[in-house]
Parts: structure tokens; sequence; C-alpha cells
């Protein structure tokens, strides 16, 4: 009860509010744009956010992050377009709804299935939070180095299709965070004489370059869609959340997942919806009308991707892990303010992370009621031109890179990675890895050389249970990956033989 | 085909895209000219363990992004290949056109100031994306509201531009300070 009201005391503040307040309904614009999505919106807003405090900042960039798949949920049901990449899945059964003339059914059940995930999971982190603070001081170097591996090879394995593209660009990224001098015994890597390399290179402008930079090039290459909105009418509230409720089963195993999912480093919302989806198809009655608008169909997508946000910021707040690009965002604001996620902030700060927890509870209280009678209004944002929404973003982008350090290296060097991340968008090869990489390879440098001063033998390594459990759980996902790509093979191989 | 990605949901890309071949290709020839530049961009200290070489990162990555491209090179060129390679090249290289522009209106802040180097960004490029009108109206309120919000309430830090210095001494600190 002391920790609740310590807690309460520390977002109990205007400024907490305000950030609260603008990064929830700024994330829920942001997600309703196609083409721009938190990842962008986070990027750019990062910076700003390194002159407040930690509090401050994080609860504007956790409005956003945990805000914008429920706007995301408006595009994708209604013009069949995700306004973020994990909303994809909502419009196989939103947009036929709409179709229906059921939009308004489909959004309401979106908002309904969203709020119902994030508080499940905020509810069981709560819960899980005293487990949680007892494990965390057992993590030590090489436990910590074991979980980022496993972070990093479940972020490659989890690219299903792409695993190879996955594991070339996390190595760019665990590459580019070795240029620059090295923090043990100062020798310069890769910094081919030039005096602006060996300060490395900064993660915020690869940020940049790669999400916002990227973007607004991917929007200028393209062609303006006009968008026809369809008319969707006013929100029932009573009568549609009592619609929502006849789902609860399918939004509670969703939510479920996405826990799960969420917590394991590199795995997130993707794979959490994915499993949902196949669950709820599965188990229900009318199994023939997925893809074709049945509700249950969307209450596993949005559930499940709903409830990952609360629990992504487990490893990143134990363990000082990012499991995926958001967080690895947010872990730039804890560094920037001197605060190290990690064990010690667990179970000293216990306040400061039940802080959050509730600023993730009252941001989706916002947002539910903001959307069950903003939508309408917030649907006119959808119709900015792709184009001039790519200006708009440029724009942005600039305030991150230049108000850094005012320097048109910064820039270049974003605008640098823009390019490459624009050519990686256009092949549609996944960036997340490479922010990744940079993040998880540092730490992994950091807690390997630690490690290894202490140990003698390889088996001392993972001698204690949790470097045990995480070791073997990388060897099972390696050898689970080997055995996928073999039974790929021969279902091919099977598949030509028949033909 | 629509009905086959319905019934199993499938985000990932399933063939082989323009331009794939190639990117793999040149990820290979970077990632191999910096291996070959390991032994002069790394040190390797005497006496020192090898996770706590300088060299060992750098090694390991780079080992990982020729190995991880080679296998991609194979695997992807067992696809069947979608034409307009050079196409798709031509258009990563018509986006550097934007870059220049983003390039330019940086370089131009710290001498007009931002304010007008926003205006006339976003007007500016406004036009070029072929807009004409009021969204050209639409992209000057729009950059008159980012320099308003960010610079001059939230004091995000953006160098006053030396064209300021040029105004009476009351209205330079209004313009350098919020403009």
């Amino acid at each position: 009860m002391e920790l609740l009201s310590s807690s309460i005391d520390l977002i109990a503040r205007w400024d907490v509010m305000a950030a609260l307040l603008i990064g929830s309904i700024g994330g829920v614009i942001v997600g309703g744009l196609p083409g721009v999505g938190a990842a962008v919106a986070i990027a750019i807003v990062l910076p700003v956010t390194f002159s407040l405090e930690p509090i401050v900042g994080l609860t504007a960039l956790l409005g956003i992050y945990g805000s914008s798949m429920f706007g995301g949920a408006i595009p994708a049901i209604l013009v069949n377009t995700p306004g973020t990449p994990v909303n994809a899945l909502t419009t196989y059964d939103g947009y036929p709804m709409t179709l229906r003339g059921e939009g308004q059914r489909a959004l309401s059940l979106a908002y309904s299935a969203s709020f119902y995930g994030a508080i499940f999971s905020i509810v069981a982190l709560m819960f899980l939070a005293p487990v949680l603070a007892s494990i965390a001081p057992m993590f030590g170097s090489r436990e910590i180095f074991l979980a980022a591996l496993l972070g990093i090879t479940l972020v490659i394995i989890t690219h299903r299709g792409q695993v190879l593209a996955a594991g070339m660009l996390a190595s760019v990224g665990i590459f580019l965070q070795t240029i620059g001098i090295e923090p043990s015994a100062y020798t310069q890597r890769f910094t081919f004489g030039l005096g602006w390399l060996q300060s490395g290179i900064n993660l915020i402008v690869v940020v940049l370059g790669l999400f916002a930079v990227s973007q607004a090039l991917v929007l200028f290459m393209d062609k303006d869609k006009p968008i026809k909105l369809p008319d969707v009418g006013r929100p029932k509230v009573l009568e549609q959340v009592r619609d929502f409720w006849v789902f609860k089963r399918v939004a509670t195993v969703g939510s479920g997942f996405g826990v799960i999912c969420g917590m394991i480093p590199g795995v997130g919302e993707f794979m959490s919806q994915f499993m949902s989806y196949a669950y709820a198809q599965r188990t229900s009655k009318t199994p023939e009308l997925f893809g074709k608008g049945n509700p249950e169909g969307i209450v596993a997508s949005e559930a499940a991707n709903n409830s990952v946000p609360a629990a992504a910021m487990i490893p990143l707040l134990a363990l000082g892990i990012p499991g995926e690009e958001l967080t690895a965002m947010m872990l730039a604001v804890f560094y920037v303010h001197n605060v190290v996620p990690g064990p010690q902030l667990f179970a000293n700060q216990m306040d400061f992370v039940l802080a959050l927890y509730l600023c993730l509870l009252l941001l989706n209280i916002i947002v539910v009621v903001f959307l069950f009678f903003a939508t309408s209004t917030l649907m006119k944002a959808m119709t900015i031109p792709n184009r001039f929404l790519g200006m708009m973003i440029l724009t942005f982008s600039l305030i991150g890179v230049y108000s850094l350090r005012n320097s048109l290296t910064d820039v270049a060097i974003a605008s640098g990675f823009g390019v490459f991340g624009f050519i990686l968008k256009r092949l549609d090869y996944p960036t997340s890895p490479i922010i990744l990489g940079i993040v998880l390879g540092k730490l992994m440098e950091d807690k390997l050389r630690t490690a290894m001063a202490r140990v003698t033998t390889p088996w001392e390594f993972i001698d204690r249970p949790i470097a045990f459990i995480l070791f073997t759980m990388i060897v099972i996902a390696v050898l689970f990956q080997g055995w996928t790509i073999i039974q790929a093979r021969r279902e091919r191989a099977s598949k030509v033989s028949d033909v | 085909m629509a009905d086959d990605v319905r019934e199993e949901p499938h985000v990932f890309p399933l063939g082989r895209k323009p331009g794939e071949m190639l990117f793999c290709t040149l990820m290979l020839v970077l990632g191999g000219l910096l291996i070959a530049a390991i032994g002069w961009e790394t040190t390797w200290l005497e006496g020192k363990r090898l996770s706590a070489q300088p060299r060992f990162w750098p090694t390991i990555s780079l080992v990982g992004v020729v190995l991880f491209a080679g296998l991609n090179w194979l695997s992807r060129s067992k696809v069947e290949r979608t034409p307009g390679r050079w196409a798709e090249a031509g258009i990563w290289l018509r986006s550097l056109e934007y870059v220049g522009w983003y390039l330019l209106y940086v370089w131009a802040i710290p001498l007009i100031g931002y304010l007008p180097a926003t205006v006339i960004f976003c007007a500016g490029l406004t036009l070029r994306l072929g807009y004409r009108g009021r969204a050209v109206w639409a992209a000057i309120g729009f950059a008159l509201f980012v320099v308003l919000f960010f610079k001059s309430a939230m004091n995000v830090k953006i160098p006053g531009g030396a064209l300021y210095q040029l105004a009476p001494e009351g209205l330079r600190y209004i313009l350098l300070r919020y403009f």
C-alpha cells in the first residue's frame, strides 16, 4: 500500500498528466495514420524527451507506444490498410465487416478488445512484479549476456521467411555499435581516421534515419491513394461493450499470449497475434468465417497485440534488455538520465516501476474514452495525402536529429540510414534487427567481458540455474529453427514430387 | 491467392522482390571489404583474453554479416525472380533527391533561421511533390505550428539564424530566442 501511494505521488503532477494526455492522444492519431506508426513518432519525440524528467519523458513515450495500436485499428477496419504493421490481422475480419455495414461494431470490438488486453496485461504484471523483483537480483553479467543473446536469437528466428536477412541486419547492428573508441582499452575501431566517427554512431541518429527519414522517402516515392471513408454512424457504448463480452474467452486467451510473448525479448506483437488468431479460429464455432468478417478474429488480434506493450516493459525494466525496437528507443531515455534499468531498478525503485504501470493503466482509460467519442473526427486525419504526410515526417524528424547536437554530420548520417531503411522497406526487409543489434550488441560486449573475467571454464559460464535455463532456451530455439527449416524443405520436396 | 493468405495469416513476403539480389550482393561486398580492413582498423592487445580484445566483436559481427548475406543470397537465388532490378535501383537513387532537400534545409537553418528555413522547406517540398493551392497554405501553416510548438514553446535546441543578427536589437533577441 505504501508502495502504491509512493507511485501515485510520482505521477500526480501536472507535467506527468500532460505528457500522458499528449502522448496517448498523439499516439492514437499517429497510429491512425497509415505510414506513420509508433516507431516513427517515438523516434521523432525521443530527443525532445531528453530535456524532461525520466518519468515525464517515459510517460509521453509510453503514451504513444500503448495507444498507437488502438488508432491503428481504425484504418485497418475502415479502409483495409493497417495503421501500424501489427494491425495487419485486424484487416482480415475488420474490413469485411465494414463492407457489410458493420464498421461501427467492428471498431467498438477492436477498442474493447484492445482495452481488455491492455488492462489484462497490466493487472497480470502487477501481480508478477514481486516475483520478478525477487528473481531480478539473480541476474549477473553472464545471465544478462545470455538473455541478450536469447533476445537476438529470437529476433532473428521469429522473422519467418526472412531469418537470413534478419540475421544479416542484426549483425549489421552489432557491427555499428563497435564503431568508435571502445570503452575498455580506448583503441579505435573502424574510424578510418575520421574524427566524427570516434564517438561512435549515435543510436538516436540511426533510429531517426531508419524509421522516420526512411518512412518519409517511402511516402514520397509512393502515389497518393484517395481514401473514401465509410459512414460508421454513432457509437452505442453500452450495447457494444455487451457485444464484446460475448467474446471474453478469446480476448482472455489472446491477452495471455500477448503477455507471454511480450515478456520474451524479440518475440512481441506479431507472434502473439498469430497465436491468438490461430487459437480463435481453431476453437470457433464458425472457423470458415475467419477472414470474411468474423468478430472473433478482430477480438483475437487486437487483444493480443495490445497486451504486449506492458509486458514488453518487463525485460527492459527488470534486466535492461529491450525486446523490440520501441523499448530499445525507450532505453535511450533511461541512459540519458543515468537511470540504469536492470535488477537494481526493480529491487530498489519499485515505486518508479509501478508508476509506469499506473501510467499505462491511465492512458488506456484516456484512449478508450477518447476513441468512443472522437473516432469520426480522427477519421478525417486519415485523408491527409501520403506524400504530404512524408513532408510532415521529414520536417518533424529534423527536430529529433538536429536538436541533439546541432550537427550537420548527424543529419547526414541519419539521411544515410534513411536511404538504407528506405531500401530495406522496399525489399520488405525488417529494420528492427538493426536497432536491437546495436542495443543488445553493446550489452553483450560489456557483459561478456565482465563475465569472462570471472570464469575459468565454459561450463562455469552456465552453472548457475538462470544461466543454464537461458542457455537451454537458446539451444532449443536454434534447434527448433533448424527443425522448421528441415520440415519446410521436406514439405516442398513432397509437393514437387506430387506435381 | 488472396484466399490462401486469409486462411493462413502470413504478413511476411514469400516471393523475391526486384533488387533483392543486388542488395544482398552489395551487403556481401561491403561486409567482405570491412573484414579485409579489420587488421588495420582494429587492435589486437597482447596478453588480453579473447573476449576482451577490441577486435573480437567487430570480427564476430562482420563474419555474421558476410555469412548471413551469403546464405541469404544463395537461398533467394533459388526463388523465382521478379524482373526490374535496375528500375528498382533507379528508385533507390531517386530517393537521394529528397535527401538533398533535407540536407539543404538543415544547412540553411544557421544561415536564415529556423522559421524562414522551415516555411521555405515545407512550401517548396509541397510544390515539388505536385501539390498546389490550399495544400501549399496548409504546408506553411504546418511549418508555423512546428516552429511555434517546438522552438518557441518547447524550447528545443535549434540555433538562431545569422540573418537574425541584422534585425533591430529588441526584435533580434525575440527572433534568436523563439524563432
